[in-house]
């Protein structure tokens, strides 16, 4: 079957944000968003993430590689999923973890993000993983932070959340093989979504056959067909040939703002249904980056069905973050 | 000779004059000789000389009978332009209320560096302008800065609450040159109707900043593709354009001249195009960094591009060049906003918006000149003849015989890069550091005095 390929035309910027991701000898020191990394470095980053797999089968779930490191988890948003996944990855590489949840002590105390930051410094930390509610957080943070010191986006705003597109594509890949000739389709709420926005870049970069958005247009953006997506409105259309359906998590508050009339309704229209699933390929597969909401985007039935494979991306989670964090800190096995 | 009109009040002298002044020691002369004068508003553009005394221009071409020759002080500018001074009719200064971030001592030597010689203050201190007891005060300040005029705008409602009107009688009386509810939103049209009914009676100048605030609602960049791709909260253009379209609504009803602040869509230079056609009153100015910038600058790294209203898109930004050219937009402001460093040291949507334009506002408007895209006569009509006949300044932003003598000379082919060393303001928050520039201001003078010489920059005046 022909695919239709959708080439990325992705808007310049005057100047190239994520050249910071890159030391001085062009080594990943940074992963703050996935523009920049080309389909050499991810490929380059699945591949090891698959090398890491095999750890969490051991009986001795470590690898010595970060032995003596210090991991400081730096959430100044809640989540317990990446937070988790992050803290087990750096304790299997044998780091040493400290979490810290700010989002209830020091800002709200008046102190501003560099001073925290630049506390935590003092504590010789080798490595931030960082999540923040406002958009571009972790390259602020990567700008002003020492420079021995790596951060990883887990997270920032609307903008990127990098190493979550990264095992979903380690995920597909597992499953699918090569993505040339693949139908990708993300559904739900694309426009406060950082995991579409990574997934987007992504999926392009390792040259996905084509790459759909799903949704109502209030959760549409009007210009996201330059980041090389196709837009559907309707379901049913979105979904046919479909090998892969990605559902997102729709946030209770965006009833508020006026995007949706009623839960009810976004559900009848977009929710991933037994019935809708159907209008996809037979083998296609249902992801969700989590938390879900049953009954909402996603029905149980799907969410525990047979095409899902919610749980795989969980654990596939910690090897890919484990490959993150063993490559920035130029510790490859 | 000269007449000084009555004091009534409030004037916008900083520098005191004529009361209590000693011929020769505090009221200069001068002899500006062999520069190319240039005022759009008299047709000039001739090499010629200019004799100042008693803060005013009096004698062009040849002194006066009675000017002192002996003690005037001489200046060489030949090869170099001598301008009206700049009139920017939008410029925070921070004072009162925000000293951490600037003064006007500060600010005022920045603009007169800038050759700014006349600033338009917003009503948005803390406490709001809407007394005259806070418009004496800033008077007061620039008096003892003594550098540039400070005029002030007063608020259009009470505490730009948006509740109810302020005195705006008693404020322009007291001096104010315009009123304004600065960027605070006025929900109650009814209410806006009012004031522009009241400001009418009195032929005061009101001055909007269209924004929608449920629309621009934490929006911090143009809702374009750069915001979709960053993943920015979008302003939309409708933000701009549906309260201005309301506004011109009302406008016909009302009389009242109005002039649009901040420009930043097309289709918003289009609403303008439209209502100038149709005869209403209303006038409008963009902001120098919205004809240079466009939302391809908005760097997630950076808040030095984070402004409001947003950086638009490259099609915006023509549209506002084009305004410009053709008299649409009648004049360009710095919209002046100093920070201190901790405001922009935070990932870019939690940066305060705003950045520091004095000093470029006048280089940029002449780079646009440089570039062709506007003449050099429409470019200094725009920053003096313009803005002194809608503010009322009727004897500044022109050379002429007995006009006060408020004038900037420039090096018209001296390249020079704005950086930290040459940047005045207290504020560092420019997104140009780092740019080229050919026009560099050498001396400016307020009211006949030096107020500012390139060679000592920091000299009192």
């Amino acid at each position: 079957m022909a695919v239709n390929f959708v080439r990325p035309i992705i808007p310049k910027l005057t100047k190239d944000p994520w050249a910071i991701q890159f030391d001085a000898a062009g080594h990943l020191k940074h992963l703050l968003t996935i523009e920049g990394l080309g389909s050499s470095w991810i490929t380059r980053i699945l591949d090891t993430a698959e090398g890491f797999m095999s750890v969490s089968d051991r009986e001795i779930k470590k690898v010595p590689l970060l032995r003596g490191r210090t991991v400081v988890n730096l959430f100044f948003e809640s989540s317990t999923r990446t937070r988790t996944t992050f803290e087990l990855a750096a304790k299997r590489l044998s780091a040493d973890v400290l979490n810290i949840n700010l989002s209830t002590s020091a800002t709200t105390k008046g102190e501003s993000l560099l001073d925290t930051l630049r506390n935590i410094e003092a504590m010789q930390a080798d490595m931030f993983v960082v999540r923040h509610e406002q958009s571009g957080a972790a390259h602020f943070i990567a700008r002003h932070v020492a420079p021995h010191v790596s951060v990883l986006n887990a997270g920032d705003g609307w903008h990127a959340h990098p190493t979550q597109a990264l095992l979903d594509a380690f995920t597909i890949r597992r499953i699918k093989g090569d993505f040339a000739p693949l139908r990708i389709a993300i559904v739900g709420d694309i426009k406060h979504s950082r995991v579409a926005r990574s997934q987007i870049h992504a999926f392009n970069s390792l040259n996905v056959g084509e790459l759909r958005v799903i949704g109502p247009r209030t959760l549409i953006p009007n210009d996201i067909e330059p980041l090389g997506v196709r837009v559907f409105h309707d379901m049913r259309a979105g979904l046919k040939d479909v090998d892969v359906i990605i559902m997102l998590r729709l946030q209770r508050e965006r009833m508020e703002g006026g995007l949706l009339p009623t839960e009810q309704e976004f559900y009848r229209l977009y929710g991933l249904t037994e019935e809708k699933l159907k209008w996809a390929k037979p083998d296609a597969i249902v992801m969700h980056p989590g938390p879900a909401n049953r009954g909402v985007e996603i029905e149980s039935r799907v969410a525990d069905g047979p095409q899902s494979v919610i749980l795989e991306q969980v654990s596939n989670g910690i090897g890919v973050r484990m490959a993150v964090m063993a490559l920035c800190m130029s510790a490859e096995s | 000779m000269i007449q000084n009109p009555p004091n009534l009040g409030i004037d916008l002298d900083p520098v005191r004059h004529p009361e209590g002044c000693r011929p020769g020691i505090d009221c200069d002369t001068w002899v500006i000789r062999g520069a190319r004068v240039l005022d759009p508003s008299l047709n000039l553009d001739t090499q010629t000389d200019v004799y100042i005394a008693d803060g005013r221009i009096v004698g062009l071409g040849e002194a006066p009978a009675e000017f002192a020759s002996q003690q005037a002080e001489t200046i060489q500018a030949q090869g170099q332009w001598l301008i009206p001074g700049v009139i920017d009719t939008w410029a925070r200064l921070r004072e009162p209320g925000l000293e951490h971030k600037a003064t006007i001592a500060t600010e005022t030597l920045a603009a007169v560096s800038g050759g700014i010689t006349t600033l338009c203050m917003p009503p948005d201190t803390d406490p709001v302008l809407d007394s005259i007891a806070v418009a004496r005060f800033i008077k007061r300040r620039a008096q003892l800065a003594g550098r540039a005029r400070v005029a002030a705008m007063g608020a259009l409602t009470q505490g730009l609450k948006g509740e109810l009107l302020a005195e705006m009688a008693e404020l322009t009386e007291g001096g104010c040159v315009a009123i304004s509810n600065a960027h605070y939103p006025v929900r109650d049209l009814r209410l806006l109707r009012r004031a522009l009914e009241y400001a009418a009676t009195f032929d005061i100048l009101v001055v909007i900043q269209p924004q929608d605030p449920s629309l621009a609602k934490r929006g911090c960049a143009h809702e374009g593709v750069i915001a979709t791709r960053l993943g920015l909260p979008g302003i939309p253009v409708s933000a701009e354009t549906a309260p201005l379209a309301q506004l011109l609504a009302i406008m016909a009803e009302t009389g009242a001249r109005v002039h649009i602040n901040n420009l930043s869509s097309r289709a918003g230079v289009r609403l303008i195009a439209q209502a100038k056609a149709d005869g209403l009153p209303i006038t409008a100015s963009v902001s120098a960094h919205h004809l240079w910038l466009s939302e391809m600058d908005t760097d997630a790294l950076c808040g030095n591009t984070h402004v409001q209203p947003p950086l638009r898109s490259l099609r915006d930004r023509d549209a506002l060049r084009e305004g410009l050219a053709d008299g649409t937009i009648d004049c360009v402001i710095s919209d002046h906003q100093p920070h201190e460093m901790d405001a922009k040291l935070a990932p870019f949507p939690e940066t305060e918006p705003g950045i520091s334009g004095l000093e470029t506002l006048l280089p940029l408007v002449l780079k646009l000149v440089d570039d062709g895209l506007i003449t050099l006569s429409r470019a200094l009509n725009a920053l003096t003849q313009r803005p002194a006949q809608l503010f009322g300044f009727t004897d500044s932003g022109q050379i002429a015989l007995g006009a006060r003598a408020d004038l900037a000379l420039i090096n018209p082919d001296t390249f020079w890069t704005l950086d930290d060393t040459t940047l005045l303001s207290a504020g560092r928050d420019t997104p140009f550091m780092g740019w080229d520039f050919r026009h560099q201001i050498t001396m400016t003078w307020v009211n006949g005095k030096r107020v500012f010489s390139r060679s000592e920059p920091l000299s009192a005046p």
